[in-house]
């Protein structure tokens, strides 16, 4: 179970992802991108590691689902 | 034998000092404050209500898994500007939260303790700090006095004597906080409520404090009350006719129009169905005599401001909103499409920041637009309900 993310700090708005990726990321109207929701298809797997591989900030990941959990407390 | 289960209010001691906390409450006695917390079903007082058994094992967990001793920061540092609740807690009850530290940290195996609060309550807290035995145990830190400068990653940030901006969540604080170590970031109203558990309070975690700002007499009134989840925001908060509509959370929160907010239970539960939460703990009834766009317009220009533009989404896409808003307080027929615009740009912000600024700054606006919409069409043909511009919510720095 494999699904997109992106460190927003880190990125920049390359947009170079939506462009080698359009399956699966699109960009908001300033250039940032929007991930798909859900699992990442198989189909894609390989390409989006590939993609991520290529994200000039290394903003782009790879995450597994199961390890979800936010514990924030301001 | 009978155990004798006391209750008390946080607020109970006559002052601040050892000898007025111990001859209230009594000593602290041991107790594992995963337990505690598990057992009463506590919740984080910080604005999320995460709950703390949960948040109190992670972090030990963390420390497990990564062999090394964690960290515990006690979080009063409050960047809400409409907030005053941990503050008062600090000057009035600080033995209560530096009781609550001594436990986590003995529960947790911390031996590297902060306690973060604004700058001007640190002297305080070093007078109380030397009346204990542990008080050496515990470094004072004095927190940003921003907005965001109360995010726990944001905090760490700060203690780590970097600027105080959020962090990336990708690896979170309670794996990876202060000085690279598992780290516990707790509200001190959590570690005051956990101090009273200890001692075998068990009304305690159904009780919160709350910040209430009205007007009484014409004239601005502030101040804290603690109460029990699930009253009812009448009795808590003066709802007269003279209130247009009711602030609840914190600017991170909900606008709800009076007549709606009066018999809401204020709890999670009383909350969740109107898309309110108790959040930082701010109760605000906004005068009738008052517009609540331009009040929130203020509010959302001093949020865009606040979030030091990190994050694409939010760095586009809050000053956008504000400055939208600023047009949409204006008793003036705006542009045709803005409101469309400020409708999409909300749609554009939730779940995209390292942090839930833009999320909550979207909640703070989707609600104005809601309950001020007879304002926003009452603003389009010229005109304006309220009589005085004068501003009622607390924004730092220049008055718009
Ligand atoms: S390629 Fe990387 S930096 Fe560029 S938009 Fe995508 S995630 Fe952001
Ligand atoms: S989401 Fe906004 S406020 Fe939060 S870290 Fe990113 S830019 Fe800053």
């Amino acid at each position: 179970m494999t699904r997109l993310a992106v460190d927003p700090i880190a990125c920049t708005g390359h947009g170079l992802c939506a462009e080698l990726l359009p399956e699966a990321i699109a960009l908001d109207e300033w250039g940032y991108p929007l991930l798909a929701d859900g699992e990442l298809p198989r189909e894609l797997l390989r390409r989006a590691r590939s993609v991520a591989a290529t994200c000039p900030t290394r903003a782009l990941r790879l995450v597994q689902t199961a390890a979800r959990s936010a514990a924030t407390d301001a | 034998m009978t155990t004798v289960l006391s209750t008390h209010g946080l607020f109970d001691a006559p002052g601040p000092g050892l000898p007025e906390h111990r001859a209230t409450f009594g000593p602290l006695p041991g107790a594992d404050p995963v337990e505690l917390a598990a057992a009463a079903e506590l919740t984080g007082r910080g604005g999320a209500g995460f709950p703390t058994a949960v948040k109190l094992r992670s972090v030990a967990d963390a420390a497990v898994a990564t062999r090394r001793s964690p960290v515990l920061v006690g979080n009063g540092a409050e960047g809400e500007p409409a907030a005053a609740k941990d503050a008062v807690l600090l000057s009035r009850a600080p033995h209560l939260v530096l009781d609550g530290l001594s436990l986590v940290a003995r529960g947790l195996g911390a031996t590297d303790v902060v306690l973060a609060a604004p700058e001007h309550l640190l002297p305080g807290l070093a007078a109380r700090l030397a009346e204990r035995p542990d008080g050496a145990a515990v470094r004072l830190h004095p927190a940003a006095a921003e907005f965001l400068s109360g995010e726990e990653s944001a905090l760490v940030a700060d203690i780590d004597g970097d600027p105080p901006l959020p962090r990336s969540k990708l690896v979170p604080v309670r794996e990876r906080g202060v000085d690279g170590r598992p780290t516990l970031v707790q509200n001190v109203e959590t570690l005051a409520r956990l101090a009273l558990m200890a001692r075998g309070d068990r009304e305690t975690s159904g009780r919160t404090l709350v910040t209430r700002r009205f007007q009484r007499n014409r004239t601005p009134w502030t101040d804290v009350l603690e109460i029990p989840l699930g009253a009812p925001l009448g009795d808590v908060l003066p709802l007269d006719s003279h209130v247009r509509a009711v602030l609840v959370g914190g600017y991170h929160g909900t606008w709800l129009p009076a007549a709606v907010a009066r018999g809401l239970p204020l709890d999670r539960a009383g909350l969740e169905p109107v898309g309110a939460a108790l959040g930082a703990g701010v109760l605000a009834a906004l005068p009738a005599d008052r517009c609540g766009l331009r009040e929130t317009a203020r509010v959302v220009g001093y949020l865009a401001a606040s979030s030091a533009g990190q994050c694409g989404p939010c760095l586009n896409g809050l000053p956008r909103i504000a400055a939208a808003l600023a047009v949409l307080a204006r008793a003036a027929t705006p542009p045709p499409q803005l409101l469309t615009d400020i409708w999409r740009w909300c749609g554009l912000l939730p779940d995209r920041g390292a942090c839930r600024h833009p999320d909550g700054t979207v909640r703070l606006v989707a609600s104005a637009l809601g309950v001020f919409a007879p304002e926003v069409r009452l603003h389009a043909s010229g005109r304006c309900s309220a009589t005085t511009t004068r501003p009622f919510l607390p924004v730092p720095g220049a008055v718009r």
